[in-house]
């Protein structure tokens, strides 16, 4: 018996040591799975460099230079046919971007609310929400983007009923407030105009919000230091306003608004958002919110029960109790799968090509692609657009993780 | 997700090598059908029946082929494409051939690596806007919503046109025509755009076509025939051939009716026999039976007779001949002789 416990002699190596011994096995298996994949991809590597048209063309980003010759609807950079395809790549770029960010923030938004009222006593609300996360988290973001688009199509009013008719008569619709008006077009909003000084009235409102966070954290010294509460509120308010509106007055009202006004065939001036972007936009919030209600759900119910009763003991009440003890903890909970659910924002903007919103996608992976016949190309830059962008947003997202996270001490 | 796209583009680069290296007549021989891409619907071109048996213009194209090489019109698997898929297929080789009102232009034939067999319709492209748009002329449309089918010649057209005359306009980017339709019928573009042909078969399918109107403006020549892959002349020739014996055919009056008698025995016009097969041996030269051109105008008719019960007068679409009829008749409709 006592052999058995003797440790194994030193008897040399055998071949079926690589599988039997588990000190060897995972090494073997790794080897296996390393020789399979370099396998695969020289094997795809080859096949591509087999394409007749890549031979005939070679691999090149040359045709990036030429000039795109289509035109782009959606242009938060100047643009138009005779640009290049890069330039038509960069604007696509810039669309997803927008339209990711404007999803994540309103993602959010739906999310903290949903999660936090599906806690609630209330019945109803708490079912609400429950309907609510069930619902759009089952069905598939494409077919919200489709229904989204559909109705909007069909249930804002035709564009031809606020065009004035040309028989001199009032049209059938005009804007509401004279400022909106949502058609099948889409939704025209007015803009803000700058001027020539009106950089500046930003400028200062940007000041008053680091003046807004300066004032907030003497007030909370004072508060830990002298024990002494310093109102924040009304200061804040006043902050944030009141040096933005004097430099508008003073300076002559730089910063005006311009109102959509109909012409020939629809409104100019003002800001267009198109039915493209409404429904992806509106569809990836609902469709991600949900489901970061149930992170964030997951995340206050993660904080002890003792937690929030011991701080009602100390006498804080139910809103302190949720901002300054249960979410700061359920941050923690909370942060990690909202990255996941930002970086699945940022790669489901792609199915923008369903509606013809004219992101990264439909530009590069879609018409330059299809216009120049350069796939292999076109489809790698692609996936290293995606990449980057993911990359960053981890990046951004886990240097906010890490500043709530637990600070060991 | 990005991962798949990776995977899904070199097996994509993969297909292309093994579809381009074989001989594609050999392949549809051995399968037994022919794999041709068509339009996802285009009412007289390409759309599949109550029967869900396709019917069209360029679906004769495909059966005319399948008939000459494999003796059997209906020995053919229809591929829906998309503006945008259409390269692709058949490029990596899912479809052996396309028949998709496509445009014959040079980049396509050279960088693109296709080859055209032909023209089955010459046209051009048009505007299409409802009557009470108060538009009569395409300079007018300045600032315009326009509906059009990414990844076609017409989205470049649209841009030059525009760009040139100085205007400026809302492109609305759809991916079929059937949607591209359908946004248009709901007013969300004021304009829909593409070829003059492809505009009057929609039009013809409206619920109410008096209320639309095609503006007067030929914007471009779109010259739309059948391709196939480069590097395959045997199949090249097949299919150009095949095409060009159905407009033959017309010329010399040839018909669906009286092929079967003219082809029984050899007659007066020593065209026509070689191209039935009675007198020498055309099927052979190209690796077909010799009775390839009889079986196709047998089971799809003459050119004439295919547009006349597609696209022609009598139907709802009602297309004249115009630039289409034989060159005996003022047309480009001209096949070389077949000796
Ligand atoms: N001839 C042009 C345009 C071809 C095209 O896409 N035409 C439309 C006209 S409606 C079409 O066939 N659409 C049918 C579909 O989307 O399947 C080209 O080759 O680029």
């Amino acid at each position: 018996m006592t052999t058995m416990t003797d440790p194994p002699k030193a008897e040399g190596f055998r071949i079926g040591q690589l599988i039997n011994d588990t000190r060897y096995r995972s090494y073997t298996f790794q080897f296996i799975a390393i020789v399979a994949l370099i396998f695969a991809f020289s094997w795809l590597a080859y096949n591509a460099s087999q394409n007749e048209q890549l031979q005939a063309n070679g691999f090149s980003y040359e045709f990036m230079s030429a000039p795109a010759g289509y035109d782009i609807n959606q242009q938060p950079i100047s643009y138009d046919s005779q640009d290049t395809h890069l330039r038509a790549t960069v604007i696509g770029a810039i669309n997803t971007l927008i339209v990711a960010f404007l999803a994540c923030v309103t993602a959010t938004v739906f999310g903290v609310i949903a999660g936090v009222l599906r806690l609630s006593n209330n019945w109803i609300i708490s079912k609400l929400m429950a309907v609510y996360v069930e619902i759009f988290r089952n069905i598939p973001v494409l077919i919200w983007i489709i229904i989204i688009f559909t109705v909007a199509a069909n249930t804002f009013p035709p564009m031809s009923e606020f065009r004035l008719p040309r028989d001199g008569s009032d049209p059938t619709r005009t804007l509401l407030f004279g400022m909106f008006a949502a058609t099948n077009q889409g939704v025209y909003v007015p803009r803000l105009t700058l001027g020539d000084t009106g950089w500046i009235v930003i400028a200062t409102f940007l000041a008053s919000i680091a003046g807004v966070f300066g004032m907030r954290s003497f007030a909370r010294k004072k508060l830990y230091d002298e024990g002494k509460v310093v109102p924040v509120l009304w200061p804040s308010i006043a902050i944030l306003i009141v040096p933005a509106v004097l430099m508008q007055f003073i300076l002559g009202s730089p910063l005006g608004v311009e109102n959509p006004e109909m012409g020939r065939f629809s409104f100019d001036g003002g800001i267009l958002l198109r039915p493209s972007l409404i429904a992806l936009w509106f569809a990836l919030s609902i469709y991600t919110g949900a489901f970061i209600a149930e992170n964030v759900r997951a995340g206050i119910l993660a904080i002890s029960r003792g937690q929030s009763e011991a701080a009602a003991a100390l006498g804080l009440r139910p809103g302190r109790i949720m901002s300054l003890v249960v979410l700061p903890q359920a941050l923690r909970v909370i942060i990690p799968p909202l990255i996941s659910q930002y970086l699945n924002i940022t790669k489901n903007t792609s199915l923008a090509i369903a509606v013809g919103y004219m992101d990264l996608t439909a530009t590069l992976g879609g018409i330059t692609l299809n216009q120049t016949g350069r796939a292999l190309e076109c489809i790698l830059l692609l996936m290293l657009f995606y990449l980057t962008f993911s990359l960053i947003i981890s990046a951004v997202m886990n240097v906010y993780n890490n500043s709530v996270a637990l600070k060991e001490r | 997700m990005n991962k798949s796209v990776l995977f899904g583009t070199l097996a994509f680069a993969g297909l292309a090598a093994a579809g381009a290296s074989a001989a594609t007549l050999d392949d549809v021989k051995a399968r037994g059908t022919l794999n041709c891409g068509v339009t996802t619907g285009v009412p007289g071109f390409a759309e599949p029946d109550s029967d869900g048996v396709w019917q069209g213009f360029d679906v004769a194209v495909c059966r005319a082929v399948a008939a000459a090489v494999l003796g059997d019109s209906d020995a053919v698997t229809f591929v829906p494409t998309t503006g945008k898929t259409r390269f692709t297929s058949l490029a990596s080789g899912e479809i052996d051939m396309l028949a998709r009102n496509t445009t014959w232009t040079f980049s396509r034939d050279t960088d693109l690596k296709f080859d055209f067999t032909g023209v089955n319709y010459y046209d051009g492209q048009g505007f299409m806007v409802p009557t009470d748009l108060g538009v009569a002329s395409a300079t007018e449309l300045d600032g315009a919503t326009v509906c059009i089918q990414t990844g076609t010649t017409t989205e470049l057209n649209l841009a030059d046109y525009f760009r040139i005359n100085g205007m400026s306009y809302e492109p609305v980017p759809i991916e079929t025509g059937a949607e591209a339709v359908q946004q248009f019928l709901a007013g969300a573009c004021d304009v829909y755009t593409t070829d003059r042909s492809a505009l009057a078969a929609q039009r013809a399918g409206f619920e109410n076509p008096d209320n639309y109107m095609l503006l007067p403006e030929v914007v471009s020549k779109e010259p739309l025939g059948p391709l196939v892959r480069h590097g395959d002349s045997e199949w090249f020739d097949i299919v150009k051939w095949t095409l060009y014996a159905l407009i033959a055919a017309e010329e010399y009056g040839v018909t669906q009716a009286n092929v079967e008698e003219l082809a029984s025995a050899p007659g007066d016009n020593p065209e026509v026999n070689r191209l039935l097969g009675t007198e020498g041996e055309l099927g052979a030269m190209m690796g077909v039976s010799n009775s390839w051109a009889k079986d196709a105008i047998a089971a799809v008719g003459n050119f004439g007779e295919i547009f006349d019960t597609t696209i022609g007068e009598s139907t709802a679409i009602g297309l004249a001949r115009g630039l289409n009829a034989q060159y005996t008749d003022g047309g480009l409709m001209y096949a070389p002789p077949f000796r």
